[in-house]
């Protein structure tokens, strides 16, 4: 039955004014009742409610070969509940083709911020889906080659035209090959024919920007081939899924949206007893706790193993539990079954505070955002406690049975990336690394000595295609020290970088504690005789150490090599942006130009050299052009 | 049953169709309510199929006119399964 009393309450609370809540209940009623008709209710309802919530709009095209009407409110509804309110284009039937070829299309005129390329085996290639069994060998190879330059063909043209994100998914097995068992002896049997074409797709994928692979023939596999299709609807109403299985697919387009838009955790939080191991540490013991190979303690090592890939991924792993300190550092470091190691844990908070309060002590810790904080707790009042104290923290619910533990932390779509930069995955030791610098700055005296302490030296180079993924990724992550807050997809660095009198620079820092990664982008271009800093943005991480300075000096340098004569900027303040509010001003710019966005700031740079502080050693890198 | 039956087809009828669930009796069709077009209809009949947890056939799909001969045709199947 479809819940009444919920919708009667969301009413309620939307007619007494009470929006948040509102948009929160609308999320539960989500999460409880994922059918269409639930989608309908909570698509209206948002709608009614998007001018008073602070939703991201986003822009999606679907090009399609079949029926994915049914699955746009379900998809609308699952973003709404996201904080994300999508518009969606939907292609002509059959008519993806001409959409991506024909600049003057429906399609580009809707400027998408994403498409998806949602396509059926038995639509781009039905030789191989219908009449496998009669083809020849030369004749499978032909088809396998003209489906991947059509693909690569259609990728082309889309990329003319658009600079959006581009969603491919892949194509499906059949249930049963033509030639029965015989299929898997053969060398060119159907199900190799099809996936090849899928490394084809890949390929496109892997050497591209802004291109990504939906594995759809792992959806249908992993939610059961024997269910997925609706064989009668597909004949009358070309929609080949099943109703039951419509909401699949929309929590696959999902898993896409979040890392497009940034929903994302950037740490979690998970909680000791009963979550990574079984049983109570302070009452069971080293011997007592369930931990090992045998079950049940083997869920809880599935867990930890699912909790060692998010750490591989760049995401910051902490400790929030109600315990005794010693008890838990004691099973965390001695633990035979243990798969995480101490060292993994970027933050620690192992007392009998409220949760809520541990929680936003580890995000200052972490330098992120309550909002880029994960929560992984067994105990459902716990997550209650934190639900409605940090509504902003993304709460995971976790099933009652352990076993599916590690499939709910896999499964989270905020822990999704589509692309990984090399300092995502040293993430975990860079903020070990910081822990260490910590203690360093309490045992020196002044703010200087501590900078030379540090033995700074940073790296400053032009856009190289090795950078060019990270760089994208820090216009759009950076919050804090972020001047103007430009988010710009790859495919628009690089554009950038290439245009006239545009110039993107990346600064990497090292330190006596390691290697900090690429943590500074800074874009200008040059006006006649003014140097104009589109983009200047430092990780937060890294900020305070006097390296914004070195990288505006290098700016400065830079276009007075150029013959200009003014560097420019503009400060666009945000929410979270405080910490660069006052650079330009602390550096000598005086205030030129005032609006509604933001202030432009600007130097005279014959009258105001900007020194690079000298425990910062700068050097200049000439790319790979 | 009857009565249950027609609650809960009212009030899904209500939510895909975007209206009152008080619009919605056993006489509504596309003729009385103005949401109710073709993919609206689709709409409908999957989250007819995914509530009772069945599929209809396509010729139960034609004859689903209006509130009464769904009504109608989910009896039947209810009772059969």
């Amino acid at each position: 039955m479809n819940n009444s009393e919920a919708r009667q309450e969301i009413d309620h609370l939307i007619a007494a004014g009470d929006l948040t809540t509102a948009a929160r209940e609308l999320a539960d009623l989500w999460v409880n009742e994922a059918s269409p008709s639930a989608a309908s209710f909570v698509v209206q309802r948002f709608e009614a409610l998007r001018k008073n919530l602070k939703l991201q709009p986003y822009r999606l095209a679907i090009l399609r070969s079949f029926t994915v009407e049914p699955m746009v409110p379900l998809f609308r509804a699952a973003a709404f509940c996201a904080g994300i309110d999508l518009t969606i284009y939907v292609s002509d039937f059959n008519a993806y083709v001409q959409a991506m070829v024909d600049s003057g299309s429906t399609l580009y005129a809707f400027a998408p911020d994403a498409a998806l390329l949602a396509v059926q085996t038995r639509d781009v290639v039905p030789e191989f889906w219908d009449d496998f069994g009669s083809l020849k060998e030369e004749q499978i190879h032909a088809i396998a080659q003209r489906v991947s330059s059509e693909f690569r063909d259609w990728v082309r043209a889309f990329r003319k035209h658009s600079p959006a994100h581009l969603i491919l998914h892949n194509l499906e097995q059949p249930m049963n090959p033509s030639w029965g068992l015989l299929d898997a002896q053969q060398r060119d049997g159907q199900t190799a024919a099809i996936a090849d074409i899928n490394t084809a797709i890949r390929n496109l994928a892997s050497e591209q920007a802004g291109i990504y692979v939906l594995d759809y023939e792992r959806l249908i596999a992993r939610h059961g081939r024997a269910t997925w299709h609706d064989e009668r609807k597909w004949v009358t109403v070309r929609l080949p899924i099943a109703a039951s299985n419509l909401n699949h697919v929309v929590q696959e387009w999902m898993r896409f949206l979040h890392p497009l838009t940034g929903k994302l955790a950037k740490a979690v939080a998970v909680d000791l007893d009963n979550t990574i191991w079984g049983g109570i540490i302070g009452e069971d013991g080293m011997e007592g706790i369930r931990l090992g190979t045998e079950y049940p303690g083997s869920a809880y090592q599935a867990v930890q193993r699912a909790l060692v890939d998010l750490y591989q991924r760049g995401i910051l792993l902490a400790v929030c539990s109600k315990n005794n300190r010693e008890d838990a550092l004691q099973a965390l470091e001695k633990h035979p079954g243990m798969i995480l190691k101490p060292w993994h844990f970027a933050a620690m908070r192992i007392n009998w505070t409220e949760k809520s309060q541990n929680l936003r002590e580890i995000a200052e810790e972490l330098n992120i955002g309550i909002d880029a904080l994960a929560f992984l707790d067994d105990n459902p009042i716990e997550r209650q406690q934190v639900r409605s104290a940090l509504p902003e923290v993304f709460v995971i619910d976790l099933p009652t049975d352990p076993v599916n533990f590690s499939r709910a932390v896999r499964q989270c779509p905020l822990f999704e990336r589509l692309s990984l930069s090399a300092e995502d995955q040293q993430r975990g030791a860079i903020y070990q690394a910081q822990r260490e610098r910590q203690q360093l700055e309490r045992g020196v005296t002044s703010r200087e000595d501590f900078y030379r302490s540090l033995h700074q030296e940073a790296e400053i180079s032009p856009l190289t295609k090795a950078t060019l993924a990270r760089v994208a990724q820090l216009t759009n992550k950076t919050n804090q020290f972020n001047l103007t807050t430009r988010r710009y997809s790859e495919q628009q660095i690089a554009d950038i970088a290439a245009s006239e009198g545009w110039e993107c620079f990346s600064l990497r820092l090292r330190d006596r504690f390691g290697d900090n990664g690429l943590v500074g982008v800074a874009i200008t271009h040059l006006e006649g005789d003014v140097s104009q800093i589109d983009t200047l943005l430092l990780s937060c991480r890294v900020i305070g150490r006097s390296v914004e300075t070195a990288l505006l000096s290098f700016l400065a340098e830079r276009a007075r090599a150029h013959g200009a004569r003014r560097l420019q900027g503009w400060f666009l303040p945000t929410k979270k942006n405080a910490p660069a509010r006052d650079f330009y001003a602390a550096h000598g710019f005086t205030t030129a130009h005032q609006n509604g966005d933001g202030t432009l700031w600007s130097l005279d740079l014959a009258a105001n050299p900007i020194p690079a502080p000298e425990w910062v050693r700068v050097r200049i890198l000439n790319g790979d052009r | 049953m009857s009565t249950t039956l027609l609650d809960r087809v009212r009030s899904i009828a209500a939510d895909v169709l975007e209206v009152p669930v008080d619009r919605i009796s056993a006489g509504s069709s596309p003729e009385t309510i103005d949401t109710w077009d073709s993919v609206h209809h689709l709409n409908l009949v999957l989250a007819l199929e995914q509530e009772f947890n069945l599929q209809f056939e396509p010729e139960e799909i034609d004859q689903m006119k209006d509130i009464h001969h769904i009504l109608e045709i989910l009896g039947n199947k209810v009772t059969q399964g």
